[in-house]
């Protein structure tokens, strides 16, 4: 087969062909025979202790089967926070109990304390306004500063707020306080990482189907990781042993990290069916959704960079608070540390960091990983402060940043953080960003926008980011309760045909094109002829799913695993037919041949040869032909950009308009770069959202303010311009098999910091002394700041 | 329980539906013509956007009674019988307009709308006309570009990558 289908090559999704027909199968649109509803009576205080709940006038109503409360889930294990962090002082973090359904007492607007399932979902809804619960209201505790610094606890168990007080690297501490101590120049910054709300556009929906006839399970779930989920309710919440609960994640309308996590809706769904002897559905609504899922970010940071007398940094130190909201969600303790802590050496040879997170309950939503959770965090941090300092030493925040970027001859380099750098170069990103961004047009614009009375901002960025999550044996040593290897079984079939069942799971990356691209290559085959089988527990071998830039990293190197396998074993089979010794079978454009003569046979011959054994050296190699790999990486990946967009702000109202937006990533290796770019395009539109538009607002009484797209300002068409991306300058990665680095998450954590240095540039331009303005960046608050420089 | 009966991809259905049935669950859960999305609940993100007598409609916004009568169109019966996909579905998949594909039925069935009434709009013109329907993975740049291109306009200058 050609190659045209390969490695690099920008096929065309076959999965869109479902999803634009409107054949696509999401989880709300899975309807069983006998299927009933499940619906939530959710807190509509922010804290509060339940007096009791009456269930009795809602158990009357029409068409109602059951209802649950907290207190049928005594028994049942809580929902588990994936890592267990220690404090500085070596303590272990506070890990409360995360029921199913609230117990005693609720603690954000949206924690629900009981569940009805009816007939269907009017009868559901109509049941829950009947139940007569009496929850005490006492005060919320919202703010992170205030919740530290009170004796209102969102536990009382616990007695603190504070979950943990992290230091790392506690070792570089002293000489990071001494390197700013003696610094020539130190510059500080505070600021707000902004709370968001993931928003996938599917709601969450959970179906779940019990079978008396031999006690087993089915769950459909929106999840972009269902052994994940499975493991979760089997090993921590339910007990269900996993042979007897089969997870499936069928099309998935979008996560963004916040369908990582295994929530109390899936685990009560489940109880029902059981109970009930009938499949159980529960779909959210938007208003639930913004209630409900894991939110993001929600960092308040101090950091300070010290430089000495030429730019040279001499070290990076931040103190951070980090809102994990009310109950521990699976990821939200790894989140604020690792995936962010160890990127605060960001592209650069600082010699020293510290960083110290503490960790605050509140009164609010879950908190979790959202689109590159941490690393936007930590990029924000530096490339904000490292701007500012350009600004007070008057040299160009260009030539700040390359003067101390890492130096392509310096890896593997050891980050000041902890992190083993594999591969980069940035300068080269910088480069072919002022070329593609045309830097040197850009006084051109700005005379042209001021002409017309406004001001022109650029703003730049370089970020780094650790993917391909992860090695496990770190992660152990880390805190992680599980390892983070991925598994890909290749099945070659009969006939020729290929199923690849891989662990991760697509919910719009393309997986069902882009991994038969690796595999065709391998093969040279007809990449039509492969198929991904993703998402169901039962058919696919135990992977963890898809987040954090992991999927070609990490699944897709076990995929490449497994196809060597699938080889080195055809080629047995094809030196047996070809009378040949194996050290002579060649495996080239999908034929085995001897070498030296004209001898072949197809790898379709061999697949038929290796499940209709006749004349099968049968003592020697087994039938079949079917192989599985794990992977395990060796160290995280690390993508890379240089970001730059232009900006066009108004001084007479604040408004900032995005003129022009360049991303250049480091990739590594590229599979398809047609997804690449679209998954660059969408990680942009989030992070342009969190720097302009979105903001998730709880008033003082913890009422979530921003609950619907009335309130919360998704970022829309006419919001967002086009991008210019460019991925030519990839180093390849030096220790997975594709030489691929991740690509989901880079446009969400390079784009923030790159369009607040701008919105600030143009105010500078305009003769105001603004050094800093928070997120999102609306035209009251520009407005406001210029007001009062 | 009124009776409601329509024309839907031009074939004639009935049903016995409630007087606060909306269209959208009329079409998902009685005809199971799940192409049809719920994202909202604030009738803001255009998941749900169906053809009402050749109108875009939010079809979370209406009752299925008040569609009695009329011709509906979902996207279910945008492609020809043979599979084939129409002009703005196939630019939608050779430009890389959808990902997840939750919005992309109601992307498409605006983009419908939109280039009936206005079959050559500028870049400027398909933005604002998208202002109903959200798409959180694409940052819409293919999706604008997809639009250009469905409307037979030159999208060799829109940036590919
Ligand atoms: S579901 Fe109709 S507009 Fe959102
Ligand atoms: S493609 Fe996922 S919401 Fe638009």
């Amino acid at each position: 087969m050609p190659k045209d289908g390969g490695i690099g090559a920008a096929t065309l999704r076959r999965e869109d062909v479902r999803f634009l027909t409107g054949a696509g199968q999401y989880c709300d649109d899975i309807k069983v025979f006998g299927q009933a509803s499940a619906m939530f009576a959710r807190s509509n205080v922010a804290n509060g202790v339940i007096k009791s709940i009456d269930t009795t006038a809602a158990a009357a109503m029409p068409g109602v089967l059951a209802i649950f409360t907290g207190e049928d889930f005594v028994e049942v294990g809580g929902n588990p926070a994936g890592w267990l962090i220690n404090s500085r002082d070596g303590t272990p973090m506070h890990e409360p109990k995360r029921p199913v359904l609230a117990h005693g007492k609720v603690r954000h607007v949206g924690d629900a304390y009981a569940a009805v399932i009816a007939e269907t979902p009017e009868q559901a809804k109509n049941a829950i306004e009947a139940i007569e619960a009496d929850i005490e209201e006492l005060p919320a505790v919202v703010n992170m500063k205030d919740a530290l610094s009170g004796s209102n606890y969102v536990h009382d168990e616990i007695g603190t707020n504070q979950c943990f007080d992290w230091g790392w690297i506690e070792d570089n501490r002293d000489a990071t306080d001494a390197a700013i101590k003696g610094a020539h120049h130190v510059t500080t910054l505070e600021l707000v990482n902004n709370r968001l709300v993931p928003n996938a556009m599917e709601p969450r929906c959970s179906m779940a189907q019990y079978n008396r006839a031999n006690d087993e399970y089915i769950l459909h779930t929106t999840s972009q990781n269902p052994h994940l989920t499975r493991l979760l309710i089997s090993a921590f919440v339910l007990g269900i042993p996993e042979n007897k609960l089969t997870v499936i994640a069928p099309d998935v309308g979008g996560g963004f990290g916040s369908k990582i996590y295994h929530y109390g809706e899936e685990a009560l769904v489940l109880a029902a069916a059981k109970k009930l002897n009938r499949p159980v559905k529960w779909t959210a609504d938007r208003s639930e959704a913004f209630l409900t899922d894991a939110h993001g970010r929600d960092h308040v940071t101090k950091i300070e960079l010290a430089m000495d007398a030429e730019g040279n940094f001499l070290a990076f130190r931040t103190e951070t608070l980090a809102n994990v909201g009310a109950y521990l969600s699976n990821f939200s303790t790894a989140t604020p540390t690792f995936l962010h802590g160890t990127l605060m050496a960001g592209n650069y040879t600082v010699p020293n960091v510290y960083v110290n997170v503490k960790t605050v309950f509140t009164n609010t939503a879950p908190v979790d990983a959202y689109r590159g959770a941490g690393r936007p965090e930590a990029t924000y941090s530096l490339e904000r402060v490292i701007d500012m300092a350009a600004r007070e030493i008057r040299m160009d925040p260009v030539e700040l940043r390359r003067k101390n970027f890492i130096k392509p001859d310096q890896y593997p380099f050891a980050s000041a953080a902890g992190l083993e750098y594999d591969s980069g170069n940035y300068d080269a990103l910088m480069d072919k960003m002022e070329v593609v961004a045309d830097k040197k047009g850009f006084e051109a614009r700005r005379a042209e926008s001021e002409s017309k009375g406004l001001l022109r901002g650029f703003g730049v960025n370089a970020y780094i980011e650790a993917c391909g999550i992860a090695p496990s044996n770190l992660v152990g040593i880390l805190g992680s309760r599980v390892g983070l290897y991925d598994a890909a079984t290749v099945r070659v079939n009969a006939t020729g045909s290929l199923s690849v069942m891989v662990g991760a799971h697509s919910h719009g990356q393309g997986h069902e094109t882009a991994f038969p691209q690796v595999v065709a290559e391998m093969l040279g085959i007809d990449p039509m002829s492969i198929d991904i089988v993703h998402g169901d527990t039962s058919k696919i071998p135990f992977g963890m799913g898809t987040y954090g830039s992991r999927s070609l990293a990490v699944c897709g190197s076990a995929v490449v695993r497994a196809t060597e396998k699938i080889i080195n074993k055809a080629k047995k089979i094809a030196a047996h037919m070809l009378e040949a010794s194996e050290g002579d079978i060649a495996f080239n454009d999908g034929a085995f041949s001897v070498a030296g003569t004209d001898k072949s046979v197809s790898f379709g011959e061999v697949a038929f040869k290796a499940y209709v054994p006749h004349e099968f050296p049968l003592e020697d190699i087994e039938p079949g032909l079917e192989e599985t790999a794990f992977y395990d990486p060796a160290n995280f990946t690390y993508p890379s950009g240089a970001y730059c967009c232009e900006v066009e702000l108004d001084p007479e109202t604040g408004k900032v308009r995005v003129d022009r937006f360049a991303a250049v990533d480091d990739f590594g290796n590229i599979v398809n770069p047609m997804i690449v770019t679209g998954q660059v395009h969408g990680g942009l539109g989030q992070g342009i959202g969190q720097a302009m538009l979105e903001n998730t607002t709880y008033d003082e009484n913890g009422q979530l303010l921003s609950a619907s797209y009335m309130d919360y300002t998704m970022p829309r068409a006419d919001d967002l311009p086009f991008y210019t991306v460019d991925h030519s300058q990839g180093t390849p990665c030096t220790h997975n098999p594709l030489g691929v680095k991740g690509c989901g998450e880079a446009g969400a954590i390079g784009s923030p910091p790159t369009i607040v240095n701008a919105v600030i540039d143009a105010m500078q331009s305009g003769g105001k002394n603004v050094t800093h303005i928070d997120m999102p960046v609306t035209p009251h608050r520009v407005w406001s700041a210029m007001q009062n420089a | 329980m009124t009776k409601v009966t329509m024309t839907i991809n031009g074939k004639s259905v009935a049903g016995d539906v409630e007087g606060n049935t909306l269209l959208a669950s009329f079409l998902r859960d009685d005809l199971h013509l799940t192409g049809t999305h719920i994202g909202c609940d604030t009738s803001q993100c255009g998941a749900c956007v169906v053809h009402v007598d050749g109108r875009a409609v939010k079809s979370c916004t209406m009752f299925a009674t008040e569609a009695n009568g009329a011709e509906v169109a979902t996207i279910e019966g945008q492609a020809a019988a043979d599979g084939t996909l129409n002009v703005i579905q196939q630019a939608f998949q050779d430009h890389h307009g959808l990902q997840c594909g939750f919005c992309t039925p109601g992307m498409v069935m605006s983009t419908a709308a939109l280039l009936k009434d206005n079959p050559k709009p500028t870049v400027t013109e398909v933005r604002t006309y998208l202002e109903g329907n959200i798409c959180r993975c694409t940052g819409y740049h293919n999706i604008v570009k997809a639009i250009m291109a469905a409307s037979g306009q030159d999208v060799s200058a829109i940036a590919a990558e």
